[in-house]
């Protein structure tokens, strides 16, 4: 096993690729964003995820909807959209609360980004799905039950 | 706990009326849930990847697969799947679009059968260029009709057999492929089962394969779809491009003639 | 290597809408082999969109995003023949850009 060849792997791979793409000169510093959150990737509720985020307890708000189906035909392919009206719109998060970490994804929105992204999750069992988003500094969310279903043999 | 379960039981007691509202609904997301997805299908990935393997010189030969004779003549794609299984003077026998590609594989481009075919599906980690080949081949038939009229003796043959297969029950379990898809409106779980004698129900079922399973994270060809059937029926399980496979398709093909293909597929 | 995305963007009325396909494993860490082997998680922790240069979208996944990610937005500005490019990058440090010009 070449240990330091590893090593240089390893380093590489902690740079992220905003890192990678900053040193590339691809985007400039500025846009470099912040590391792969792994506290909030690797928590394992909804609360210590919104913690990690650094969201706290946020509102329900109607400016805020999630768009997916109310019942999945499978839960390794799930279609699940997140679109605000809310104005600022910085960042959006997709949270699945029986997953054994809830959070899916995250999504930073640079200005002239459209407030929406769409995207598919898994889920393991029938659970409540969590649109975060960040606007202005403040968080908000909307909350959807989706049902997985058991599986037939499939067309 | 236990008044909810009465509930439970006198909603489930009173009406058939209730229950088929509530399955309406139910189909109806589904049916949102399928249209959701087909926006962006993975399959799209395979069948680029298809294309690359379709046009790339390959194998001891060196040769690409840009002559291979679907039987719409050599290179000729365009609608070719729609028309198979067909009548091969060449080889003297009716192939699908699978045997018909792992003929060429063999022919032009000099693999060895058995290699070319021994990861005729994808595992995890373990791709298959037959399933991305199948996939780029069957896409460029979407949009077309299926046309399988069996008029060749060989063909009406096959058709014949393949009609036998499909109603001959068989097996530990007494099955045969009619009992789930020889009646409307059957399902397993929240599945329905087309109902494949019919023109409509045979092309809903033929006319989006290959498709991706979202279950499988995997594009199925038609032959795996009826190998599986058979396992599923708990019948022995065919070789890959077996004749009896090609019976089915071709009985299920001629049925399906006249409606048009939408490909690659998504499905459960 | 990693296989080529499906990138699709297609300006309209100054909105450029972007529609992405990654092929990518996505393992969860918690799949058995058919020997009972856990596999180990693989999958892309991030993306990153760019038009003609400038960031558009920037995206953290976990193991909870499914197989062959797919990936929608949209963005104010883009013209038909911009440049609009996709990276990715995964748990293992592997990465793949592809580029495509605004349809």
């Amino acid at each position: 096993m070449n240990h330091q060849r590893r090593e240089v792997l390893k380093a590489g791979g902690g740079l992220g690729l905003f890192g990678l793409l900053a040193a590339a000169g691809l985007i400039t510093p500025g846009e470099a964003r912040a590391e792969w959150n792994k506290a909030a990737f690797d928590a394992k509720n909804i609360e210590d995820t919104l913690k990690a985020l650094g969201a706290g307890a946020p509102a329900s708000a109607a400016e805020v909807q999630l768009t997916a189906p109310d019942i999945a035909e499978n839960g390794a392919v799930v279609p699940v959209g997140v679109i605000s009206t809310l104005a600022g719109v910085e960042a959006i998060a997709i949270l699945v609360e029986k997953n054994p970490n809830p959070l899916a994804a995250s999504f930073t929105l640079p200005a002239g980004t459209e407030p929406g992204v769409q995207t598919r999750v898994k889920m393991g069992q029938t659970s409540d799905v969590y649109a975060l988003v960040r606007a202005g500094g403040k968080f908000f969310m909307a909350k959807k039950e989706i049902k997985v279903t058991l599986g037939g043999c499939g067309g | 706990m236990h008044a909810r379960l009465h509930a439970v039981v006198a909603a489930a007691a009173f009406g058939l009326a209730g229950a088929a509202l509530a399955e309406g609904s139910t189909m109806d997301e589904i049916a949102r849930y399928r249209e959701m997805l087909a926006e962006g299908n993975p399959a799209e990935l395979l069948e680029a990847k298809g294309e690359e393997l379709w046009k790339k010189p390959r194998g001891p030969n060196k040769v690409s697969l840009e002559q291979c004779d679907l039987g719409l003549g050599p290179g000729a794609l365009d609608g070719a799947y729609a028309r198979l299984p067909r009548y091969f003077a060449d080889t003297r026998k009716v192939m699908d679009a699978e045997s018909r590609v792992v003929h060429c594989m063999v022919t032009l481009q000099g693999f060895r059968e058995e290699d070319v075919t021994r990861n005729w599906y994808s595992k995890p980690g373990q791709e298959s260029d037959i399933e991305a080949l199948v996939t780029y081949i069957g896409g460029r038939s979407n949009g077309a009709k299926i046309d399988v009229p069996a008029r060749h003796p060989e063909e009406a043959r096959m058709a014949k057999i393949g009609e036998y297969i499909f109603y001959r029950r068989s097996g530990p379990q007494d099955f045969s492929c009619a009992i789930c898809h020889g009646q409307e409106g059957k399902r397993i779980r929240l599945q329905e089962l087309g109902k494949l004698t019919t023109q409509a129900g045979a092309g809903a079922a033929m006319g989006n394969w290959p498709s991706y399973r979202v279950s499988q994270g995997a594009v199925w060809t038609m032959q795996r779809r009826l190998i599986d059937c058979m396992r599923q029926a708990r019948w022995p399980e065919p070789k890959y491009l077996a004749d009896s496979i090609v019976a089915l398709e071709v009985f299920l093909q001629k049925t399906a003639s006249g409606t048009v293909m939408q490909t690659p597929g998504i499905k459960r | 290597m990693a296989d080529p995305m499906k990138i699709r963007a297609s300006a309209k009325d100054g909105i450029t809408e972007v529609k992405v396909l990654m092929s990518h494993e996505m393992e969860t860490g918690q799949r058995k082999d058919s020997s009972g082997n856990l596999v180990p998680a693989h999958f892309i922790t991030e993306v990153s969109a760019e038009h003609n240069g400038r960031q558009v979208l920037a995206a953290q996944f976990g193991t909870a995003v499914s197989k062959n990610p797919y990936l929608a937005f949209k963005f104010k500005g883009g013209a038909k023949g911009d440049k609009l490019s996709v990276s990715w990058v995964d748990s293992k440090g592997d990465k793949r850009t592809d580029e495509v010009q605004i349809a």
